[in-house]
């Protein structure tokens, strides 16, 4: 029997303009990165017949949403066998795995699959506080109740502080150091020098990190990702399409979207892995590959240390053993390393487009169309996971043979 | 008028009530299934062990140990202190039983991972609220 993620493919990717603000219409963000991805594809409108998007429409905090399933489906004037957008699943890349299963079950052929943002122009000149609650100020803000109930009235809004709690127990238990987490940061930097679309371009050396004032310990202002304006679409195509696109697509190996443990923040059993070791876990007990036959690695870093957790999650290192990984930042280099790390520049360097754009990336590599930021070599095989926290989805992607 | 320093506060119901009005008395108090003894965090309406519905908020000791922490320096919103220590800590009456809360009564500096700390209710008291913070336990 055909293993169900081999009814699928990712037949095109596409990006709007990226920005830190552009002050564009969120909706033509969106709708400019799903016509360039239907066009990568050799596709037309005519032929997608499935939406999936993450988070749906609108809604808080400002900007995290350009537009939601409903919008795009009447913008483009398209007939849908089958349509989702929500925020309830494993991962921002949950949406492709949901377009995955549509597909293989035959509900549609083309799923575009599309996540935008426009937080840096929500933010405005504000700063971080402008999109918290009560946009800073705090006072018109109603109760806290669902998780926020246990965070909001701790002063504690924001994912960095709820992401260092983490770092903080990992560096405790296997003695990481702040120069190692630092080369994620570096690496991205570097790796954003070479990308076109990226947003931060400027040379950071380790120093530069460590000189960065701290946001909530250990993490600093370079561990945190930048805020941005951009919209990242994808088609997740039925193998059977294959004679009618463009170009020959992206094979998908095995996906993984496992969280064994509590879905909390503070009560999920190891705070040092989080739910993101049952997504690696179960992407790769569906597939005979192995992590060192993985060329590339584009791994969710909304904050430094996500991208740290994901390294051991996905099995490139041991358990506790990132810190010494990362030691120096060879072995996560485009430039000769084991495994490059985040090519684009990941969110840290190249903007928050949360969690499709390392699906995009991993895709741009295995098509060979990185141009200076180009793995060397013709890689094969990608990893693309997105999410941190009590949630993790992850891909396992193989290039056309 | 109270001189409580602003906090976005819970949401109060018939569930949570019990829970955040604990401090009233000084005691913290968590939900615990009257069938099997487990105790419940976040609340709930039934016990995730055994399914009972037949639940009570009962006390603890208010002693726990800061499994992690971290000193947060970034204004996100108004709070009595910047930085201040935030953190997750561990009871001793369950395994994995953990709040997160804030550090008081010490230098941000002091705090480290196994300390051991007590609750210290930060009072709300016109809206009826008790906020469990801890406190280092030698401090007391």
């Amino acid at each position: 029997m055909t293993k169900p993620e081999h009814l699928t493919v990712i037949s095109g990717v596409g990006q709007s303009d990226v920005g830190r603000r552009l002050f564009r219409d969120p909706l033509e963000l969106t709708l400019d990165a799903c016509v360039a991805a239907i066009e990568d594809a050799g596709l037309t409108t005519a032929d997608i017949d499935g939406i999936s998007t993450y988070p749906g429409p609108g809604g808080q905090p400002p900007g995290f949403s350009g537009a939601g399933a409903v919008e795009v489906h009447d913008a483009l004037r398209l007939n849908l066998g089958w349509w989702s957008g929500g925020i309830e699943r494993p991962s921002q890349l949950g949406a492709v795995v949901d377009a995955c299963l549509a597909v293989a079950f035959g509900l549609a052929r083309h799923v575009l699959c599309f996540r935008s943002v426009f937080e840096g122009s929500a933010q405005g000149q504000g700063g971080r506080a402008a999109v918290m609650p009560g946009g800073g100020s705090g006072r018109s803000v109603p109760r806290a109740s669902g998780f926020q109930e246990w965070v909001l009235p701790f002063g504690a809004p924001s994912a960095a502080p709820w992401i260092a709690l983490m770092a903080q127990r990992h560096f405790h238990e296997f003695g990481t150091t702040p120069e190692q987490l630092g080369q994620i940061a570096v690496n991205a930097r570097r790796n954003a020098a070479l990308n076109p679309q990226a947003i931060y371009t400027d040379t950071m050396t380790i120093d530069d990190y460590l000189a960065s004032r701290v946001i909530s310990s250990p993490l600093r202002l370079f561990d945190c990702d930048v805020p941005c304006d951009g919209g990242t679409a994808v088609i997740v195509s039925h193998v059977d399409t294959i004679p009618d696109l463009r170009k020959a697509p992206v094979r998908i190996e095995a996906l993984g979207t496992a969280l064994y443990g509590r879905p909390s923040w503070d009560q999920f059993d190891d705070l040092t892995t989080m739910g993101l070791r049952d997504a690696a876990t179960q992407m790769w007990s569906r597939t005979d590959m192995k992590p060192s036959d993985v060329d590339v690695a584009e791994m969710y870093d909304g904050f430094s240390f996500i991208a740290l957790c994901w390294l051991e999650a996905m099995g490139f290192c041991g358990k506790g053993e990132a810190g010494a990984f990362l030691e120096g930042g060879r072995n996560i280099a485009i430039d000769g390393g084991v495994l490059p790390l985040n090519t684009n520049g990941g969110q840290l360097s190249s903007g928050r487009l949360h969690g499709f754009g390392f699906m995009h990336e991993a895709c741009v590599q295995l098509w060979g169309e990185g141009g200076a930021r180009q793995v060397a070599g013709d890689p094969e095989v990608a990893v693309a996971c997105a999410g941190g926290g009590p949630m993790g989805g992850a891909f396992l992607l193989t290039r056309s043979r | 008028m109270s001189d409580a320093p602003f906090r976005i506060l819970p949401e109060i119901t018939d569930r949570n009530r019990p829970f955040w009005t604990a401090g009233r008395d000084g005691v913290l108090r968590f939900q615990r299934c009257q069938q099997c003894g487990y105790w419940i965090h976040p609340h709930g309406p039934m016990c995730p062990q055994c399914l009972a519905k037949d639940i009570a908020y009962e006390a603890v000791s208010g002693r726990a140990t800061v499994h992690t922490f971290t000193v947060n320096e970034q204004a996100w919103m108004p709070v009595p202190e910047l930085p201040f220590v935030l953190a997750i800590v561990a009871f001793p009456e369950q395994d994995g039983l953990r709040l997160t809360t804030v550090i008081t009564g010490c230098a941000v500096d002091d705090v480290f991972i196994g300390m051991p700390v007590t609750v210290a209710f930060e009072a709300h008291e016109d809206e009826e609220i008790w906020l469990p913070m801890f406190t280092p336990e030698v401090a007391r």
